[in-house]
């Protein structure tokens, strides 16, 4: 059995480097260029269209949810509210920070930056640790954003659905920031020159927090805190539902995406919700391509990745029993079958043999 | 001492697109814009080294497949991150239709 160290200074990333696992030589499904080309062009009008409806989503569940306040009628408005800061608010960072959601620049970051405060990561961080991620995918001692690591730890897993080790970490790293410190795994993957940008944000945020704990004091109301940070507990559960699917329960340490992600058909309120990642192994492989030409490079690709999961449900009654081994047998990973009009996997550096 | 050499045809680049191009060790990209006018850079992103052949051109930048960072082509700077570091860039010129670069 191996045992993994995750670290990103003192665990697996030597051997992972000697095993030729840090590398650019990821396999990747052969699509002609006029057709790629094709797939990564930029639009602003889906991303116009889904931005303007989220924000005014938000705006009126919010409205709804504090006119009903304090009864008990205003729960689901605030947890639909949640869903949407919480959950959709991730795949906002997550397609802008790749700049892929609008052609016109300014808009991705615009939006990127406040989907950064809604989900307490620093922009700057974040652009760089989630560039790693897409170097090193779930490869051990490399990859930052690994969301669950092995032995898996049940009760670590499950609290993330109310989103307690991210939002203490998040808040962990928050003040470090305002303090003038960067972490020491943070100064793996972020470049000096970003730091004093870094440190200059959490400020900015701690003192919108700090506004708002204050106003919710003073006014003894929870409003302005279930408006602003709680909604990061009460609303991440889809996010984190999502994470878990990603890679959960798949290869780690190899160097094809076919192995250690998973793509899921969904239902549109989750793709909305989500921005289409649920195509990941497509996202993984081609990152350039944005959210909304998702399903057509899925199409494409059909022949040469394993069957997509049929549902969310469908996925975690794979994954979920999966996990539940890995406590105790972190070796153990979930191998999907290719079709036959597939290239063999690879797991590694070297050619794997036919599947 | 850098020398001219013959990159490629015009017409092997459609408008707002980009190939590899290697010489000797040495691996570079030609990319054409949407105006028609050609470039030649480094052919490896500064961030890791991802080819940028497989990249987007968007006008006269090309965008890196990998990591999205976004470099003029025609000056090599860098205008997002993660890359912190610009491209070297070459001069090129076309004659009887075929792109030459000084490299």
């Amino acid at each position: 059995m191996h045992m993994r160290d995750y670290d990103l200074l003192e665990g697996d990333g030597p051997r992972a480097i000697a095993h030729g696992l840090v590398t650019e030589g990821w396999y990747r499904t052969p699509i002609p260029r006029a057709q790629m080309k094709a797939l990564m062009q930029r639009a602003d009008q889906p991303a116009i269209r889904d931005t303007l409806l989220l924000f005014g989503l938000m705006i009126a569940f919010a409205a709804a949810a504090v006119a009903l306040m304090p009864s008990w009628w205003s729960a689901p408005f605030w947890l639909a509210y949640g869903v949407l800061y919480g959950s959709a608010m991730d795949s906002r960072w997550h397609e802008c920070g790749h700049g892929t959601a609008f052609k016109t620049r300014w808009m991705n970051k615009f939006v990127y930056q406040i989907a950064c405060f809604c989900m307490l990561r620093d922009p700057s961080c974040w652009k760089f640790s989630h560039a790693r991620h897409h170097s090193d995918t779930v490869i051990v001692g490399r990859d930052p954003e690994v969301a669950i690591m092995r032995p898996v730890v049940a009760l670590k897993v499950a609290s993330n659905l109310v989103g307690v080790p991210d939002v203490v970490d998040g808040l962990r790293r928050l003040v470090a920031h305002a303090s003038g410190r960067i972490l020491p795994d943070e100064a793996t993957y972020v470049e000096p020159v970003f730091h004093a940008t870094v440190i200059r944000t959490a400020r900015v945020w701690l003192a919108v927090y700090v506004a708002a704990i204050a106003l919710a004091v003073a006014t003894r109301s929870w409003i302005p805190v279930l408006l602003i940070g709680l909604p990061r507990l009460y609303g991440c559960w889809h996010m984190v539902i999502c994470g878990w699917l990603q890679h959960g329960g798949l290869a780690d340490n190899v160097l094809d995406h076919r192995l250690n992600s998973r793509t899921v058909y969904m239902n549109p309120v989750s793709r909305f919700i989500y921005w289409n990642m649920n195509y990941h192994v497509e996202h993984h492989m081609f990152p350039l391509v944005p959210y909304y030409r998702l399903p057509a490079l899925h199409e494409l690709c059909r022949a040469d990745f394993p069957a997509p999961s049929g549902s969310m449900g469908e996925a975690l009654a794979e994954m979920l029993p999966v996990l539940w081994r890995q406590r105790t047998n972190p070796d153990f990973h979930l191998r999907r079958p290719l079709p036959p009009t597939a290239n063999p996997y690879q797991d590694g550096p070297e050619p794997s043999p036919a599947a | 001492m850098a020398q001219w050499i013959d990159a490629c045809a015009t017409d092997d680049i459609e408008a707002e697109d980009v190939i590899r191009f290697d010489h000797g060790p040495r691996t570079f990209i030609i990319v054409r814009d949407h105006a028609d006018s050609y470039y030649c850079t480094d052919g490896l992103c500064t961030h890791e080294n991802i080819h940028l052949s497989e990249g987007l051109v968007v006008e006269a930048t090309i965008e890196c497949p990998k990591h999205s960072s976004i470099f003029d082509c025609r000056t090599g700077e860098v205008e997002t991150p993660p890359a912190c570091e610009n491209l070297h860039t070459y001069r090129t010129k076309v004659e009887n239709g075929r792109v030459l670069v000084e490299v």
